[in-house]
């Protein structure tokens, strides 16, 4: 008789395909953890090493509270109203230092907000910078009906409070120089964003037909006045504030200390000069300045060397009591068995 | 217009009137007023679309599936309003699993086309236009005269014109409609027989008229009219006229015959059934699951609606200065915009349905049923079948039977008779060798043994030789006629419709009365060299009430007489001589050998009497109305007064391995009901030799209770005996009139004392009655899963009725197989299909439900958890591109590959040991705490990533060493990534056959992600409008801090699971974890033998003790009893015998 119908003897047809068959038993486990907890330990001892060896120091300017510097700027609305912050650092700080400006209770991650802009736009293309998208509104075009540049209402509250800081030098303030470049992504700077070109025009005829954001003072081509080319849609402090903050509190990359100051900040007084011009009172939000060193993994954070230790001491700890448990309830499975 | 939708779509058979006028060779008449009827044509179509309906009914049909339409709601409802995210998210998905389904479907349906065509495009030849024409069968007409040639199938239904014999007869099988092996006499009515030639069909004027097509296979009422010899002639047509599509022309020439119902309108196609629809318990609580998590959907829905409006109740929240509203936004209408913040809720957290979860279950059944028709263990040699899978729907319910119903006859028993020993006048013979040997003589003569058959045995023998309806079919080159002449007689073949009647020609052969052949008016025997030739005057033909059936025939002296043969009950109260008692007494010996009784008697008709009858057959049978009840009466009229003769017995033998199987199931935790229609003595003792009844048990009866009430104490009295005696098993038998008096007033009893017998027999039972036992059972308060099992067309209802039904390929034709859900060839392989087949797709699929409901938790719920952090304003956490790739690709293939591979045991071992079936019984794996636990941890997985990266990003330093910041999307980006890792590593852990599919498709599909995201943050698109994403994950990467988040949270995330898993492994191991481990054992001991058998033992004796160590077994003395027989799982010796092999073939 034929075999039509035999199916074929292979491996995959008859279920037989090799395979690895691990059984997760107390035997593997128990060195797994063990191994597993030792480097964990280790690692967040690392790390923790590492977070502590940054220093950072955070200073409010909110304005809440008479006796505060910038109370009188907080409660009017003058703009470009200065006030001055003096403080102390204890101990010299190695490294190059890092100046950030912070916010809280700011939702920079509310939906319509963050959907507020044109990346079009921002990338320099003509027929957007005149066409903004829907998306930007309400602030697509002003009450004339003029396009804004840049739309949306993440560029038109773009942070424009100002710094400038002072070493207190013998009664001798000493001016500590800010540098403002590279605080934004590389790849923001020179590709996502781009000022829209035209041959033969500076930025501020490419720009003609078009109107600054309500709440700006400065058009955007004139953002910087010290260097041309940190002007338009690229200016790096625009940069940071378009990538929007994922949580309600967040701090954003301001300055790098330079000049003298690069490497070392030396122990003594400080004098912070803020160009107050920011409104935060009524959210209720406060505004902060903090100076930090940063490491390889970044700014000071202590959480993932707490969580190492704490999820390698988790382990060792499992791992006793699972030796207890294997060595008392041996017998019993013996028996069962 | 609309009607003819209708009938596209096929809701709509066009019929108009109750009977049909055919036009032979569509002749049509000449009058004016004619209106030609129209006809389907000979197209067979089983396909359900056409390439022009395709795409709009197979939307219609998977948009009528709830969770498709869900999606399209969502689809709809982001199309209409402002939602957060892009339709492209639900679109895409649901676009993807409407197409992966489409295509399914569309191939399963373009395979149907070719089985169609092939079926439709076949040559057939017409008579047209005076000569013979070939054409496709398809465009046969009704009214066209076709001729079909030996052993061809019939392209149409025809009425039967005219064969190339003069009487114008022909055989057919009919083994393709109803399973029935024996040739079937049809015969054309004689004014068209004589028409043999295509020239004289030509110019038949005939009108045939019949009722419209229905189904009934065996019913055809309709008449012909022939114009012959300038007069009409009008005869009335039957089933044996109408030759069926699907039939098989033998042993003649060449028929002609006139179409009278083409193509879907034939019989057989009309008998094409729908399969009914069955749900398998997994997919009742996955819609269950279903509708638990459209709840939460919408919990959380309405939560985030609820704070949302919380929050902005102070302007502060509402509208800061810095992110103002639009004129449009402040002005639209309160209620309109809390309807569609709420829709925009439902939209954002709609993905915790999982989209993907039916077209997964779908593709896995559909592809993991191949396995069962692929497994070398559930194929028959001996008939060249395997097994045969009708429902891929069912797969995993084959893990879950706790009842099994099975047929006997032809199930449990090869259906091939055996003829063994009969009773003649009184005196028993046993057949030894070909030669008839009276019980208790001397078995060293049997040469002797010719001459004493008496004249009353040899009258025994010919009534058995005589009386049936057995066919032969001779070679091709045996011609008809000269059979006879040439007498060689081992080239025929048997044809009969039951075994038993062609077990006792076959026996009478070889004792030396052979049947050489009926050709329609005479048999011919040759009795001990002797030809004898009987005149064939009348069949009375068999029938289930009456039990028996008749021939009466004229002998070579002339004599008329009767042979009949039947049951015992149905003759015996009818015989005046004989020898009664003592044959009654044979009777009960024989079935209580097992054997299939049947009783034979004859009875001589004076000339008179003949006469008689023959008026009185002759009347009933061509009377037009009640003729079946007019027959019935001329029957009992002339089936009486019998001289018995004797009794046969004929064993069934019974198939190999049914023994073991039955307990294995039993092993399994499965119940066991035997269903026949077997008298009680034979069920009884086939039952205790097929392992159903044990010697050990007690067995309680149930038996011939003529009344309510006497049931009714005897169903008392079994309920007591069992409940006072509950150390030893106790079996029931029931007989089918207990039954019903059973079921009828006393259910719930009855169903107390079936549930405390371990085994259950039900004897004399009718078809109905299987069903409804299943049925009871079925509905009974605990819901049991039942699986019915049988081959004859007898067992349909109840393989219909259960939840599984499964078809044995057997000898009583394919009508179960049709009907089934799974079809095997012999009952052993039962043991495999469920332990190992079962096990294994339950696992898998309980699995696969769970998982695809954990990730789609893991998936969204860091998403509700945002919204604490956004004012609830609905800003998704995730990229458009990931929230629609999510399900489609960077989940979906570990666990399908996961499901189809999984083998949790090996499946030697669940073969052997089926107590392992228990741990999955009563749907264990999707009950309420597997669920809790999966859905559970789906929560706090969500809750980790989401927290893990809030307390890495919500201090809010720099975590780059540069000193740059991260935005939202790049916090969403962690959260997916750690996600990605994390869900497929837990499928992973879950996984205990990694094959290289596995491994595969598991780091593919992480590279797969990491490399899509690259590619995909590493472009500025050109047709988006925002480019969110750029360099995003780059950034993400080039962070140590964000490297070491991942690690530690993935970790943690599945650092509990291990700990339960390892922990509940070494305190309460199931039995199934257990056995994981025994088997690592074996692999263990495999080693070490192997080691001491070869040269290298000292080389390879320490890798063997590290294994051991490593994995956890470190005393020897474990390693060697593992499969030692105080193994609680074995319970007879046979089973550790097969394991033994078992054990020696890894090695």
């Amino acid at each position: 008789m034929k075999k039509d119908n035999k199916p074929d003897n292979t491996a995959f047809t008859q279920q037989r395909l090799p395979a690895w068959q691990p059984v997760l038993s107390v035997g593997i486990v128990l060195p797994l953890f063990f191994i597993i907890g030792l480097a964990f330990i280790g690692i967040g001892i690392g790390l923790l090493i590492t977070s502590n060896n940054i220093q950072e120091f955070e200073e409010e300017y909110t304005g809440i509270g008479d006796n505060s510097n910038c109370y009188i700027c907080a409660n009017n609305a003058t703009a470009n109203c200065k006030c001055t912050l003096n403080f102390t650092i204890a101990q010299p700080i190695q490294g190059s230092v890092f100046m950030y400006y912070g916010l809280t209770n700011y939702y920079q991650n509310h939906q319509k907000y963050l959907s507020s802009r044109d990346d079009q736009q921002l990338a320099g293309e003509t027929y957007y910078l005149k066409n903004p998208s829907q998306s930007c509104k309400p602030y697509q075009m002003d009450i004339n009906n003029n396009p804004i540049a840049p739309c949306g209402s993440i560029a038109n509250s773009f942070f424009n409070d100002a710094f400038a800081l002072y070493y207190n030098n013998q009664g001798f303030l000493d001016e500590v120089k800010l540098d403002g470049s590279a605080i934004a992504w590389w790849t923001d700077h020179n590709v996502k964003f781009s000022n829209p070109s035209q041959t033969g025009s500076n930025l501020s005829q490419i720009f003609e037909g078009t109107v600054k954001p309500i709440n700006w003072s400065k058009p955007v081509y004139n953002l910087d006045v010290n260097n041309p080319d940190n002007n338009g849609f690229i200016n790096e402090d625009f940069l940071v504030w378009m990538r929007t903050a994922a949580l309600p509190d967040f701090r954003k990359l301001y300055r790098r200390i330079s000049g003298n100051y690069s490497s070392f900040m030396p122990s003594g007084n400080y004098t912070l000069e803020i160009t107050y011009n920011y409104p935060v009172k009524d959210l209720p939000g406060k505004k902060k300045v903090i100076f930090s060193t940063v490491s390889w993994m970044g700014g000071k954070n202590q959480f993932l060397g707490i969580a190492y230790l704490v999820f390698g001491s988790l382990c060792f700890v499992m791992g006793f009591i699972l030796l207890i448990v294997y060595a008392k309830y041996q017998n019993v499975e013996d028996n069962d068995d | 217009m609309l009607r003819w939708i209708r009938q596209q779509l096929g809701f709509d058979p066009p019929h108009q009137s109750d009977t049909r006028t055919v036009y032979v060779a569509n002749r049509f008449p000449q009058h004016d007023h004619y209106i030609p009827q129209k006809f389907a044509d000979n197209r067979i179509i089983s396909s359900k679309y056409t390439v022009w309906n395709f795409i709009p009914k197979n939307l219609f049909e998977q948009f009528r599936r709830i969770a498709n339409f869900y999606f399209l709601i969502i689809f709809l409802v982001q199309l209409m309003i402002d939602t957060p995210t892009s339709p492209v998210t639900s679109g895409l998905p649901l676009f993807f699993v409407i197409t992966v389904t489409a295509i399914k479907q569309g191939f399963e349906d373009w395979l149907r086309h070719k089985a169609d065509n092939e079926v439709n495009g076949a040559p057939v030849y017409v008579v047209r236009s005076g000569g013979l024409v070939q054409t496709r069968s398809k465009n046969i007409r009704v009214g066209d005269i076709v001729r079909v040639a030996k052993d061809e199938t019939f392209p149409a239904d025809l009425v039967l014109l005219s064969s190339d014999r003069r009487e114008g007869t022909c055989h057919v099988t009919t083994a393709s409609l109803d399973g029935e092996t024996n040739l079937k006499t049809h015969s054309a009515v004689p004014e068209t027989a004589i028409s043999q030639s295509v020239s004289s069909l030509e110019a038949i004027v005939a009108v045939i008229e019949c009722h419209q097509p229905e189904a009934d296979l065996y019913r055809f009422v309709g008449r012909i009219t022939v114009n012959h010899c300038e007069e009409e002639i009008v005869r009335p047509l039957g089933p044996e006229n109408l030759l069926l599509r699907g039939a098989r022309l033998k042993n003649t020439k060449e028929i002609f015959g006139v179409a009278v119902y083409t193509g879907m309108e034939t019989k057989m196609a009309l008998n094409y059934k729908s399969k009914s629809q069955k749900r398998s318990a997994v997919e009742k609580s996955m819609n269950t699951f279903l509708m638990i998590y459209l709840v939460i959907l919408l919990f959380e829905a309405v939560l985030s609606t609820i704070l949302k409006y919380a929050w902005q109740a102070e302007e502060k929240w509402d509208e800061p200065w810095y992110n103002q509203k639009t004129e449009q936004e402040r002005n639209s209408s309160k209620i309109l915009k809390f309807i569609s913040d709420f829709l925009a809720f439902l939209v954002l957290y709609n993905f915790i349905i999982p989209i993907s979860l039916y077209v997964t279950v779908e593709m896995q059944k559909f592809l993991g049923s191949f396995f069962i028709g692929w497994d070398l263990d559930l194929y028959h040699e001996e008939s060249d079948q395997k097994a045969q899978v009708n429902t891929s729907d069912l797969n995993e319910e084959l893990g879950q039977v706790e009842y099994v119903f099975t047929d006997k006859t032809g199930t449990l028993t090869e259906n091939e008779m055996q003829f063994r020993e009969c009773s003649i006048n009184g005196v028993k013979y046993q057949e030894i060798n070909g030669k008839l040997v009276p019980e208790g003589m001397a078995e060293d003569l049997p040469d002797a043994v010719d001459s004493n058959l008496s004249e009353e045995d040899i009258l025994f023998l010919k009534a058995v030789s005589l009386c049936h309806t057995v066919q032969i079919s001779y070679d091709q080159a045996d011609g008809l006629g000269d059979r006879q002449a040439n007498g060689i007689l081992h080239q025929m073949e048997y044809y009969a419709s039951s075994p038993d009647e062609k077990a006792l020609v076959e026996a009478t052969k070889r004792i030396g009365v052979t049947f050489n052949g009926n050709n329609g008016e005479t048999m011919s025997i040759t009795s001990f060299g002797k030809l004898e030739i009987y005149k064939l005057l009348h069949i009375l033909e068999f029938d289930a009430n009456r039990r028996r059936m008749s021939v009466i025939l004229q002998t070579p002296s002339g004599e008329k007489m009767l042979f009949t043969k039947g049951a015992e009950s149905s003759i015996l109260p009818y015989t005046k001589t004989g020898e009664i008692d003592k044959t009654r007494m044979h009777v009960d010996e024989l079935a209580l050998k097992g054997l299939r009784t049947l009783v034979i008697a004859c009875r001589h008709f004076t000339p008179e009497e003949y006469i008689e009858i023959d008026r009185r057959l002759h009347e009933a049978r061509t009377a037009l109305q009640q003729r079946e009840e007019r027959l019935a009466d001329v029957f009992s009229y002339i089936e009486k007064d019998f001289e018995l003769l004797g009794a046969v017995g004929v064993e069934d033998k019974l198939q190999e391995k049914v023994q073991e199987t039955i307990e294995a199931l039993r092993m399994a935790g499965i119940k066991v009901w035997v269903l026949t229609g077997d008298k009680h003595e034979t069920a009884v003792s086939v039952s205790l030799s097929c392992g159903h009844f044990h010697r050990t048990m007690n067995i309680l009866e149930l038996v011939q209770q003529k009344s309510d009430s006497e049931c009714a104490v005897q169903l008392r009295r079994l309920d007591k005996r069992i409940k006072e005696d509950h150390v030893i098993q106790h079996g029931l038998v029931v007989d089918g009139a207990s039954l019903s008096l059973a079921l009828r007033q006393h259910e719930k009893l009855f169903m107390d004392v079936c549930r405390n017998c371990s085994a259950v027999l039900c004897c004399r039972m009718a078809p109905l009655q299987k069903a409804k036992v299943v049925r009871l059972l079925k509905t009974s308060p605990e819901k049991p899963i039942t699986l019915a099992i049988g081959d004859g067309a007898n067992d349909v209802s109840m393989i219909q009725e259960a939840h599984v039904g499964i078809g044995i390929m057997g000898k009583e034709g394919r009508q179960a197989v049709r009907n089934s859900d799974y079809a095997i060839a012999r009952f052993k392989f039962l043991s495999k299909l469920l332990l190992v087949h079962g096990h294994f797709y339950y696992i898998r699929i309980a699995t696969l439900v769970q998982y695809f409901f954990y990730k789609n938790v893991c998936f969204i719920t860091p998403q509700f958890l945002y919204q604490f952090f956004c004012l609830f304003s609905q800003q998704t956490l995730y990229d458009s591109v990931y929230l629609t790739l999510y399900n489609i690709c960077f989940t979906s293939l570990p666990i399908l590959v996961y499901s189809l591979f999984e083998q949790l045991v090996h499946p030697h071992v669940l073969q052997n040991k089926p107590a392992l079936y228990r741990d999955i019984s009563k749907n264990a794996l999707l009950s309420c705490k597997p669920f809790l636990y999966w859905t559970l941890l789906g929560f706090c997985h969500a809750f980790v990533f989401f927290f893990g990266s809030y307390l890495l990003m919500g201090e809010d330093t720099s975590l780059m060493g540069n000193g740059q910041m991260f935005g939202n999307w790049t916090f969403g980006t962690l959260v997916f990534t750690i996600m990605v890792i994390t869900v497929t590593l837990k499928l992973a852990l879950e996984t205990h056959f990694w094959t290289w599919m596995n491994h595969f498709v598991t780091w593919g599909s992480i590279a797969f992600y990491f490399i899509f995201s690259l590619f995909y943050g590493g472009i500025i698109w050109p047709f988006l409008h925002t480019q969110d994403m750029y360099f995003v994950f780059v950034q993400l990467l080039s962070s140590g801090s964000a490297w070491f988040a991942i690690i530690l949270i993935v970790i943690t995330c599945l650092f509990p699971d291990v700990i339960k898993s390892v922990f509940y492994r070494h305190l309460q191991p199931t039995n199934t974890q257990k056995t994981q481990l025994n088997r690592n054992g074996i692999g263990i001991s495999c080693l070490d033998s192997m080691c001491c058998f070869s040269d290298g033992e000292k080389a390879c004796a320490p890798v063997g003790r590290m294994l051991d160590r490593m994995i956890g077994r470190c005393s020897p003395t474990r390693v060697g009893r593992s499969w030692s027989t105080s193994d609680p799982y074995y319970s007879n010796d046979r089973s550790i015998l097969t394991l033994s092999q078992v054990e020696a073939t890894p090695c």
